[in-house]
């Protein structure tokens, strides 16, 4: 996509170092509301794509015409535009979807992700990085959204995208699909998330430290 | 009467706006580290969930009818002016109810559960009396399950809880336990 490597770096950098829902623990109410199975979580993923691009786009491009005091309310009308759009668009194309997550597509307005991305990046930025911190945030919000939704929906109904897995001997985990379950999968997912970073970086420690040794002893 | 009634215990307990809609969660997981200030910020939040019960109604009764896909711009423009002007005015008419809810108002307007009341009654198609009881009914359920959970975080400050699980995984688990409980008033109502 991009040729140069900084605005790579944007992109990059949202979908898991700054991981939105990981690591800012940003947008939780349609995180845990819309992730009781895979399709779910991929179609609010995508909303949140579209309304985050296009808004980040707009904000970047009218930056220097919107005046200081007003900012905040004309971010959230871009945003609260985009999502008209969205929510339109998917009642025609997909009714039973929409249907399902209801009252969920109009509340991306809330999510303070989106109004967060456009306050500290994309009025500070030009039109390109904007777009590509954008697309990174945008993306690192659908994995999580993705992974809570899989396990829900695998553990929950025992399916994958509504594809049978384990046949009819399992004893699906009602409890993974109710409001319960969203909370206890979310902690899980974080705690393990903590602990991975925890591991790589007393590994990327322990592999400064044997560098420094190995110098010092080169040096002998 | 009874059915006021059923909306009103219904959203307090069986469909609590944080514990079963995750509506509201930013301020349950940030702001619930002390019992005192998660009570007054419950007391606010209601405050604001009336008033936008209000105004909900009135775009809807008086404004949507002409244009239906205005909805979600004009709830949020008229209930955080609207919000914003009652703090203006609270500070100078009142000062001190100022200092206990004012500096949470307007953090409030941009919570989630605000948006979701008035789409909820819109959806649902309340009236303004129903939707005032609703309004009242998911104010105290978010108040009910601040306090809660700040009750609990109180007191696990004081254990000894493994480093890594501190935070906002720990919040989630507790939350999750309490969403648990609250399933328990699942049955409460059989013609559900």
């Amino acid at each position: 996509m991009a040729t140069d490597s900084s605005a790579y770096e944007e992109m990059i950098k949202g979908l898991w170092r700054d991981n939105p829902v990981f690591v800012q623990v940003l947008g939780m109410c349609p995180m845990l509301a819309v992730t009781n199975s895979a399709i779910n979580a991929v179609v609010m993923g995508l909303a949140t794509f579209f309304v985050l691009v296009g808004s980040s786009f707009l904000v970047s491009s009218f930056k220097q015409w919107i005046p200081k005091q007003v900012r905040i309310s004309l971010y959230i009308i871009i945003i609260a535009t985009f999502v008209t759009v969205v929510d339109y668009s998917l009642l025609a194309l997909l009714p039973a979807i929409h249907k399902e997550l209801g009252a969920f597509i109009p509340l991306i307005v809330a999510n303070c992700m989106i109004l967060g991305r456009q306050e500290a990046f994309a009025s500070k930025h030009n039109v390109k990085y904007a777009v590509m911190d954008a697309v990174g945030m945008s993306g690192g919000f659908m994995i999580a959204l993705f992974a809570l939704g899989s396990v829900r929906e695998i553990l929950g109904v025992g399916a994958f995208f509504g594809i049978d897995l384990f046949g009819t001997n399992f004893e699906s985990w009602v409890i993974m699909i109710l409001p319960p379950g969203g909370f206890l999968t979310l902690g899980l997912l974080l705690l393990f998330f903590n602990w991975f970073t925890e591991r790589r970086r007393e590994f990327l420690l322990k592999v400064a430290e044997s560098d420094r040794m190995a110098y010092v002893d080169g040096d002998k | 009467m009874d059915d006021l009634l059923w909306i009103f215990i219904s959203t307090l307990l069986v469909n609590n706006f944080v514990l079963a809609y995750f509506l509201g969660l930013c301020p349950f997981l940030g702001v619930s580290g002390q019992l005192e200030t998660s009570f007054r910020l419950g007391l606010a939040t209601t405050f604001v969930l009336v008033i936008t019960a209000l105004c909900a109604w009135i775009l809807n009764t008086y404004v949507l009818i002409y244009a239906p896909y205005l909805r979600l711009i004009s709830f949020i423009v008229v209930i955080a002016s609207t919000v914003q002007f009652i703090e203006m005015s609270i500070k100078k008419l009142s000062p001190s109810l100022f200092k206990s809810l004012g500096i949470f108002l307007p953090l409030i307007t941009t919570n989630c559960a605000i948006l979701g009341l008035a789409i909820f009654a819109t959806n649902r198609g309340y009236g303004l009396v129903e939707g005032l009881t609703f309004a009242l009914g998911a104010g105290a359920g978010f108040t009910l399950a601040m306090v809660l959970m700040a009750g609990i975080r109180e007191e696990t400050e004081i254990n000894d809880v493994p480093a890594l699980i501190r935070g906002t995984a720990f919040n989630l688990i507790i939350a999750g336990i309490l969403s648990m409980a609250f399933m328990g008033f699942a049955g409460l109502f059989s013609s559900t």
